[in-house]
């Protein structure tokens, strides 16, 4: 044991003795930084956008299923592209589930910074709200590829797929795994719905109508539906207003 | 007398983390190499699942940061804490529970990212019920450890050992609080942040990660083993009292300045900037420490092969600490975010740091643990350049690559539209590519020759019977 004899000189002497001293002593000067640059995020009003132009977000969600499927098979849309962020529909968190299994963020960022080039190359920049209900946050570190926060739209469903399947076959430079596996692969219902209430249990806004309706939507579909319905849907959940100032 | 200290200490368990620590080093390696090849020859991705890019990204990274790092923290904290409090491990059961789970650990993640589980938090990668196995290990090892302080001959308690309790604790935080997630299948899992405040929060583990597991817990050992293989004090008492808490206090903070620009708040950022530019006064503290530990010996760097080590990591050290700070800079940070810049970056701390610093404490440590002398020394010198030259290779590659792609993406032409396409950048990357995958095979190959070295060693102590010869001495008083 520590030798009693002298009495430490110092509070730091005392630390350098006196083990559990030390191990408490660090184990709060470890948790400051942490409190303060996190802990506000939750509570600070102007960290989502949303707080001060509620139209960001979708007044429906959580009340109205986001599409439902009819016995005929038809999808029946309450939510209208641009009408404000909502969650992702069974399809669509399908594609998600495989955008993360595949590291596609580790090669493809999905925040676009306010800066002219990236406004001209990418759109708008991205808002905090925009991913509010992605867990966890795709935002990525590394541009291997093009930032995707806003590709939905930018190119047909039947280039995505090609794309995905062969990417030198359409951008001759490009350095993208091809993932052709997607197009042998089918969707689960049961796991989506598995996925959905899982959500729901940590508050994303799932009505119990949208995850009765996860297996009409996902039936008969492969991952690359999913990763394509993904892609096209990224960046179109909000029209946003070039005239305001969202973030300072 | 070193070989009487066999029977006072557990070294069986230090010996085979330091075996293990080397051959995951080369498995890290050879993966991180695999996947340098597939970015500048996209063919290698073979069209297979469990070969693409994206699958084996994160099984490099955490092989060479869990597996490689975490065996060297654990062989190189179990032997100094051993040593410098005088006494045995508190329990060796749990010891070999450590080393055992932990390599459990490593081989479900050999089996789970290829196929696709994760989490897809980076370096966090690892589901559900990895993370609590890893928590439960982790937990042991720190328990094992503190207890051991605590049981010490000896009076005040070593500055190692301050850095490896830092690190200890801060990494039950990061992992508990980032790897919160909601189960929805055995190996399927959302994590229960979403957004910014989940982009912050992986960002306070990511920049961590690196602060305290790759940072304090490598410095816990260069304060034991640079002095011990110098053979003299370390420089200055005080100035390790105003590394360590400052290294606590400030790299907290610093995740935050991986979210220039964001949508994370501009507090926020600011903030970690701002601490940044002053970590890097204690950093440059510490490694003017380890490195006046040599003031007077100099000449040591010529024939000690393990100082050599031990310094250039150093070196490695103060500089990564520099550029750091720098990137963290808004200004900078624009240009270098999202950029080959930052890949640089790391691997000047990963390869020339923590890799350097490791390697100069493992060939110190398989003489004292073996008993005998290395098996080749020529074989440690190619090593030694083979590792120098191959991450000098690799960071200018990707210093050069990373500064040409931020500019190439903010060019613009004499009619005001922007220069470049998306996809010249990326054409324009390929020559650093194929030259960074060069820089890594020639680390790599270093890699091999240490690991045939360690093994060759093992095998000479076996059939000198020097360890059994160490082992029947009486223990020491």
């Amino acid at each position: 044991m520590a030798d009693k004899k002298t009495k430490p000189k110092s509070f730091q002497e005392w630390m350098e003795v006196n083990i559990w001293g030390l191990l408490i002593v660090t184990a709060l000067v470890l948790s400051v930084g942490g409190l303060v640059e996190i802990v506000p995020l939750f509570y600070m009003k102007n960290t989502m956008e949303h707080n001060t132009y509620p139209e960001i977000v979708w007044d429906k969600a959580g009340k109205e299923p986001i599409v439902t499927v009819d016995e005929a098979g038809q999808q029946q849309w309450n939510w209208k592209t641009g009408e404000g962020m909502r969650p992702y529909t069974a399809l669509e968190l399908a594609g998600r589930d495989i955008y993360q299994r595949e590291g596609c963020y580790l090669c493809h960022s999905q925040m676009i910074r306010p800066f002219r080039d990236e406004r001209e190359r990418y759109g708008h920049y991205s808002l905090a709200s925009e991913s509010m209900f992605d867990h966890p946050f795709q935002w990525g570190s590394k541009r291997t590829g093009p930032d995707l926060a806003r590709v939905g739209g930018k190119y047909s469903d039947e280039w995505q797929r090609q794309h995905m399947r062969a990417p030198r076959s359409l951008v001759p430079e490009s350095v993208m795994p091809g993932y052709p596996w997607l197009d042998e692969n089918y969707l689960s219902g049961e796991k989506m719905q598995r996925h959905m209430r899982g959500m729901q249990t940590i508050s994303v806004p799932y009505s119990d109508a949208d995850i009765e309706a996860a297996p009409a939507l996902v039936e008969g579909k492969t991952e690359m539906d999913a990763l394509v319905t993904y892609m096209q849907v990224l960046g179109t959940m909000v029209a946003l207003d070039e005239s305001k100032t969202y973030r300072e | 007398m070193e070989a009487s200290l066999e029977r006072k200490y557990n070294f069986d368990v230090v010996r085979w983390f330091t075996v293990m620590a080397v051959v995951y080093l080369v498995v890290g390696a050879a993966v991180g190499v695999y996947i340098a090849a597939e970015l500048a020859w996209p063919a290698l991705n073979l069209d297979s699942p469990y070969l693409s890019f994206g699958r084996l990204r994160p099984l490099h990274t955490n092989a060479v940061i869990f597996a490689f790092g975490g065996c060297t923290l654990m062989a190189t904290a179990f032997y100094t804490v051993q040593r410098t409090c005088g006494a045995r491990l508190w329990s060796d059961k749990m010891a070999w529970f450590t080393f055992w789970g932990w390599n459990l650990v490593i081989v479900l993640a050999v089996i789970t990212l290829p196929l696709g589980l994760t989490q897809s938090k980076e370096y966090a990668e690892l589901e559900w019920p990895v993370d609590i196995l890893i928590a439960v290990v982790w937990l042991s090892f720190t328990i094992n450890f503190v207890m051991t302080i605590a049981n010490r001959k000896s009076s005040h308690i070593y500055v190692s050992n301050w850095f490896f309790l830092g690190m200890m604790i801060m990494i039950v935080y990061l992992h508990v609080v980032n790897s919160l997630a909601i189960p929805v299948g055995l190996f399927k899992s959302y994590s229960i942040f979403s957004g910014v405040q989940d982009a912050m929060i992986q960002w306070w583990w990511g920049h961590n990660a690196v602060g305290f597991y790759l940072t304090a817990g490598f410095l816990g050992i260069m304060y034991y083993f640079v002095p011990k293989q110098a053979g003299r004090p370390i420089y200055s008492y005080r100035l390790s009292v105003i590394h360590f808490w400052a290294l606590m206090f400030g790299y907290v903070w610093l995740g935050a300045h991986h979210l220039q620009y964001t949508a994370l708040p501009d507090w926020t950022g600011s903030l970690g900037a701002a601490v940044s530019i002053a970590m890097i006064i204690p950093s440059w503290g510490g490694a003017v420490n380890g490195m006046m530990t040599l003031s007077g010996a100099w000449d040591r760097l010529r024939t000690d092969y393990v100082l050599r080590f031990l310094i250039i990591a150093l070196a490695f050290y103060a500089m990564s600490t520099f550029e750091g700070p720098v990137m963290s800079l808004k200004t900078v940070n624009a240009l270098s975010h999202y950029t080959d810049w930052t890949i640089g970056h790391v691997h000047s701390g990963a390869l020339g740091w923590v890799a350097g610093i490791s390697i100069g404490a493992i060939y110190h440590l398989m003489t004292r643990l073996y008993h005998t002398e290395m098996y080749s020394v020529r074989l440690i010198n190619f090593h030694f350049w083979t590792a120098t030259i191959g991450t000098v290779i690799y960071i200018v590659a990707m210093w050069v690559s990373g500064i040409m792609q931020g500019l190439m993406w903010r060019a613009y032409d004499e009619y005001g539209t922007l220069a470049y396409t998306f996809v010249e950048s990326v054409d324009a990357m390929h020559p650093y590519y194929a030259m960074r995958t060069v820089g890594g095979a020639i680390f790599l190959l270093g890699a091999i020759v240490m690991l045939f070295n360690i093994l060759m060693t093992v095998r000479k102590s076996l059939s000198e019977g020097s360890l059994s010869k160490a082992r029947a001495l009486p223990a020491a008083a």
